[in-house]
């Protein structure tokens, strides 16, 4: 292992697995590797120590269960905490997201999150279930979110954290805004591999967690295809 | 039968067949639609008196009812919904149709499988697999063991024949006191890393898991796949030979035998009959068109695109992907499969949603061309074998193309 690998850690792909979320592993690979940055991927179980130091940490959805679960270990094992201490980055999906606030709903009862953004979340009125589209905080300079969304919580946001988008098309957080963000930590309601529609947003994790100001540009046609496509599909 | 029941029946198998001669479909739920309509008990009615196998799971219902009724068929006639229209209105409109049969072989979606128990009291359930399926929609698959373990818990006189390779279907069969277990093996694992009696970590070795926290784990399969064949409960050793390809068929053929043995049927007997299954709904159906032998393979989720890369041979694939309300609407499910058995074959795509895939195919490393349509597919290969790999709705499609092969 050389310390200048790109270190990619997928936290507890058996808890918080349910719906591609490798993908987003795969594709921060993929792209990081097309630019010559040699590349670790590392995944951890909910049994083992979370590894401090990596670059980039990922946490993907998950149902109810599991996701009470992983709370409680990642709060027990404190490594993620020190990882964001140290500026590590982190990129979280719906369930993943909705752990990274202070609480959370699951199976009918409140559970404390990991309290590393000032959200959080409780039981929406309705199941989110569809496409999710927005427009993404401009300071990210990043081409509109898109996605797919599968959720039965809401997320409130506090001062000190920033939307992640307005919501264009579905839910989000809460119809308006989606996601959150602040400094290196990125949530998202998009779930599953979010980055398969959305390459700019993983070449911003990929800058965050490397440094690197600038990346050259990679062959990007089919997922700009599949863009347009979903774009025209949720045109009214 | 009571007389608004017949009356029901009735009414249910001529909307079924003015809808085949309409040309509108085969008629296999309009006819239980409108019977339940006239009778809400209908299907109760219908299932008295005869003996009642119920088949469930995610994966391989359909193939696996089909072998179960050629297995039957030795001893009586079967009644059965072929065409894989599986919930209670598919079922109403099948039974209706056979008339008075001394069986009935019914493939049950997972969500209806307690009220499907309750109304046609079967003699025996068979639990093949709970795995991620158009999770858009379908309950999640802790759930979905949930549910099951409560129903059978409330049918203690079922007999169930339940898969001990699956942690979620163990755990779900377990609620029932009669259980009969195979092994057919299991190639995907993902579901079932979290313990669902305790949420502790599932451990596997070789063919085994056990929880590292509780009692649960492995039951002793009494029916067991070993290469070609599957030892019976004596010990006994049958050789199946499938027309269907694939381990996955003769894991379905050993469950097909377990459930027969409930009926009194020999398996050296019974095996004989499932040589006689050629194809399921169009599903491994081969088909010869300008000098393409074609064949048709659904895949239909994770666990199912794994058993298809395991049975398509090393020739040009065409994969197809849509994500119509049948198919469930999220694509995200493709990142869950690992393409790279196709590394090395030619590859095509289409459907509604083959950006999708290409998208997954481009970070799986995979080259593809893209195609618009079937006949354009058809086009761009040379004469040979042509493997298609299609989810639901593109499957049917394809099968449309092909004159609704069977």
């Amino acid at each position: 292992m050389s310390t200048e690998d790109l270190r990619i850690v997928w936290i507890y792909p058996d808890l918080l697995s349910t719906y591609g979320d490798r993908g987003n592993m795969l594709i921060l690979a993929a792209r990081a590797q097309a630019r010559g940055i040699p590349v670790e991927t590392i995944e951890v179980r909910s049994d083992q120590r979370l590894p401090e130091g990596a670059d980039l940490y990922l946490i993907g959805g998950g149902e109810d269960g599991p996701q009470a679960l992983a709370a409680q270990r990642l709060n027990a094992d404190g490594g993620l905490h020190r990882a964001v201490a140290q500026g590590s980055v982190v990129f979280a999906v719906c369930a993943g997201y909705q752990l990274l606030g202070t609480s959370f709903f699951a199976k009918g009862a409140q559970f404390p999150g990991l309290n590393l953004l000032d959200l959080h979340s409780d039981r929406g009125p309705s199941r989110a279930v569809g496409e999710l589209h927005g427009v993404i905080d401009p300071r990210l300079g990043l081409p509109p979110l898109s996605g797919f969304e599968n959720h039965g919580g809401r997320t409130h946001l506090g001062p000190g954290v920033s939307p992640l988008a307005q919501v264009t098309t579905g839910i989000g957080n809460d119809g308006t805004s989606e996601g959150a963000w602040r400094g290196n930590l990125l949530g998202t309601y998009s779930h599953g591999p979010a980055l398969s529609r959305n390459p700019a947003l993983a070449d911003l994790l990929l800058r965050w967690a490397t440094g690197a100001g600038y990346l050259p540009p990679l062959d990007d046609s089919w997922a700009e295809r599949l863009r347009q496509e979903r774009q025209l599909a949720v045109q009214p | 039968m009571p007389l608004r029941a017949k009356v029901a029946s009735s009414v249910s198998r001529t909307a079924a067949a003015l809808s085949r001669a309409a040309g509108r479909g085969d008629g296999s739920v309009i006819g239980g639609w409108i019977g339940l309509k006239i009778d809400p008990e209908l299907l109760t009615h219908l299932a008295a008196g005869r003996s009642v196998a119920l088949i469930s799971g995610t994966n391989g219902k359909t193939t696996t009812t089909k072998l179960t009724v050629a297995a039957l068929e030795g001893i009586g006639r079967v009644a059965t919904n072929a065409f894989g229209a599986n919930m209670p209105t598919g079922h109403t409109s099948a039974l209706a149709k056979a008339g008075s049969t001394p069986f009935a072989v019914l493939e049950v979606d997972e969500h209806y499988l307690a009220r499907v128990l309750e109304e046609t009291r079967p003699r025996a359930v068979a639990l093949l697999n709970l795995s991620r399926d158009q999770l858009d929609r379908a309950k999640e698959v802790a759930m979905m063991a949930q549910m099951w373990r409560e129903a059978l818990a409330n049918h203690p006189d079922v007999h169930v024949v339940a898969n001990a390779d699956d942690p979620m279907v163990t755990w779900a069969a377990l609620g029932s006191p009669a259980v009969t277990w195979f092994s057919a093996g299991q190639r995907w694992h993902d579901d079932s890393w979290v313990c669902p009696n305790c949420g502790g970590a599932i451990e596997r070795a070789g063919g085994d898991w056990r929880c590292t926290n509780c009692p649960l784990r492995r039951p002793r399969p009494q029916w067991v796949v070993e290469e070609d064949g599957v030892f019976d409960p004596t010990g006994a050793w049958h050789q199946v030979k499938l027309q269907l390809p694939g381990t996955v068929n003769i894991g379905n053929a050993a469950t097909a035998l377990a459930v027969a043995a409930q009926f009194g049927v020999r398996p050296a007997d019974a095996v004989l009959r499932l040589s006689t299954v050629s194809s399921v709904a169009g599903r491994y159906a081969q088909v010869e068109r300008d000098g393409k032998l074609i064949r048709l393979l659904l895949a239909k989720n994770p666990a199912s695109w794994l058993e298809a890369f395991d049975m398509a041979e090393p020739a040009p694939t065409l994969l197809s992907i849509n994500a119509r309300d049948p198919d469930g609407l999220d694509t995200s499910w493709l990142f869950d499969v690992d393409f790279s058995p196709l590394y090395g074959r030619r590859v095509l795509i289409t459907g509604d949603r083959a950006y999708d895939l290409a998208v997954r195919l481009h970070v799986n490393g995979i080259p593809f061309e893209h195609v618009t349509s079937f006949a354009d597919a058809l086009d761009a290969v040379p004469p040979g074998r042509l493997e298609v790999i299609a989810n639901y709705t593109a499957f049917q499609d394809i099968r449309a193309e092909l004159d609704r092969v069977n």
